[in-house]
């Protein structure tokens, strides 16, 4: 059966296309809003609360409610701040967070007409790539946002922000090396399928999930991870009791709500990705997309329950572990794997 | 140190499990105060009038000089208080005129929602006193 492409069906790739990404930006949108309410519920509880109450059933509309108060607040810009990258800067950080989901596979192929369908937008041939690539742009809002807010805070916050994320992304780079060393591909769909043959290739009741032949990538993969898309307690770049709210202390109304927002799309991405790449992606015990949901969920919940739980590091703590635990760490499991595959062959 | 990250999220954990919650979702549910309790205070009535012999120990013994006084006689030579106002603004809940009161014609009740929206509506008349 053929892939659907733009070539053999023009029309239908582009109708499909449009309702894959639809779809997709529905459900991550929606992934964020509640995220937000889970948090404040399993936060509150953690800390012997209720969390959100009143707006609707256990506060199910906080989340609507929050955006409405965002949307007609007073859109302030600082008299001192440079305009142009002062509106630029919530756009760069979301833009990014968001069109990394394009690549996540999130199904089996559906045939649709005659013609196969990836359950993917687009199946990049250097999709981890282009997953690294995004979360190298997010910086720059972060940067752009602390830069020309001309606040100290701000200022602070930004120059944290790009440190941090540039040490991270070093190790959670080289983290995933070994993930398609063995699978001898950077295609996302390709990962997912090589992800499910038994285990080993001998243990029939266990998929081939990497997180079993690559526990410390793992790892370092979701800590490296937290640590570059800024959530506590690697949170310093907006360090509420140091920074006042780091790189976006100055702004309000909608550019902040698109802070937030990316924040939480940031850690669905990280979600997915790590689900994608060491949880088998889709597959599992359920129909298709709910698996990657569920293993979402389990993430984000996981994501909350570690900021209920930790304290923040403090800056020579997090240089400390970025660089000289987490990389050197990630340059053996790299060294490591490529012997036994080397062995193996 | 991997065991001490298990140990934090696991107390995390265990308190996120229903019954650990201690909010009282006030509105809807309000606690009941302990019959000790120091909130509004309540002018105690006798068979046809307040219990007060208007003696003017409450407003002497108070700190916050909240209580105004004024005695009158009735029919019957009783002195009984023609004007007994406490107001609340300045009241700070001690007690005392409750304490120093002779005839036990003053207590104190368990009511705490106190709010109001005119300054005027904080000065507790004797009728208000008395219910």
């Amino acid at each position: 059966m053929p892939m659907l492409s733009l070539s053999n069906a023009p029309l239908l790739f582009l109708g499909i296309m449009l309702a894959k990404i639809l779809a997709v930006f529905v459900v991550v949108i929606l992934i964020v809003a509640y995220a937000t309410w889970l948090e404040r519920k399993v936060i509150g509880h953690m800390q012997a609360r209720l969390g959100p109450m009143e707006t609707g059933w256990h506060g199910l509309l906080q989340p609507i409610a929050d955006g409405l108060k965002l949307f007609f607040k007073e859109d302030i810009i600082p008299s001192q701040a440079s305009k142009v990258p002062f509106i630029l800067a919530p756009m760069m950080i979301l833009v990014p967070a968001f069109i990394t989901v394009a690549v996540i596979p999130f199904g089996p192929d559906i045939v649709i007409g005659g013609y196969q369908v990836p359950m993917q937008i687009a199946d990049l041939n250097v999709g981890i790539l282009y997953i690294l690539a995004m979360a190298g742009l997010g910086v720059y809002g972060i940067v752009l946002a602390g830069w020309s807010s001309n606040s100290k805070y701000s200022l602070l916050g930004g120059i944290r922000a790009s440190a941090q994320m540039i040490s991270y992304e070093l190790a959670a780079g080289l983290a995933i090396v070994s993930v398609f060393m063995l699978a001898e591909t950077l295609s996302l769909r390709g990962i997912v399928a090589a992800q499910m043959t038994p285990l080993w290739g001998v243990i029939d009741f266990l998929p081939n999930w990497y997180i079993f032949s690559q526990p410390l990538a793992f790892a370092l993969f979701v800590v490296t991870g937290i640590a570059e898309i800024n959530r506590t307690p690697f949170d310093l770049p907006e360090a509420e009791s140091e920074l006042v709210s780091g790189f976006c202390t100055e702004y309000s109304s909608m550019k902040y709500a698109l802070f937030f927002m990316a924040e939480y799309a940031n850690m669905v991405v990280l979600s997915a990705i790590a689900t994608t790449l060491f949880l088998g992606g889709w597959h599992g015990p359920f129909p298709g997309a709910i698996n990657i949901l569920l293993k979402v969920f389990c993430f984000m919940f996981f994501f909350i329950w570690l900021r209920a739980t930790f304290p923040r590091v403090r800056y020579d703590q997090l240089m400390h572990m970025g660089w000289k635990v987490f990389l050197p760490l990630a340059l053996a499991n790299i060294v490591v794997t490529a012997v036994v595959v080397l062995l193996q062959q | 140190m991997f065991k001490a990250f298990a140990k934090g999220l696991s107390i995390t954990f265990k308190h996120m499990l229903p019954g650990h919650s201690v909010t009282v979702q006030y509105p809807h549910v309000k606690l009941k105060p302990s019959d000790r309790f120091r909130g509004l205070h309540r002018l105690v009535p006798a068979h046809d009038r307040e219990k007060c012999v208007a003696c003017y120990l409450c407003p002497t013994v108070c700190p916050a000089k909240c209580i105004t006084v004024e005695s009158a006689e009735n029919a019957k030579g009783e002195k009984y208080p023609r004007i007994y106002e406490i107001d609340m603004l300045r009241c700070i809940f001690c007690g005392y005129c409750v304490e120093a009161c002779p005839v036990e014609a003053l207590e104190m009740t368990g009511a705490y929602e106190l709010a109001n929206y005119r300054r005027s509506d904080f000065v507790f008349t004797k009728e208000r006193l008395l219910k």
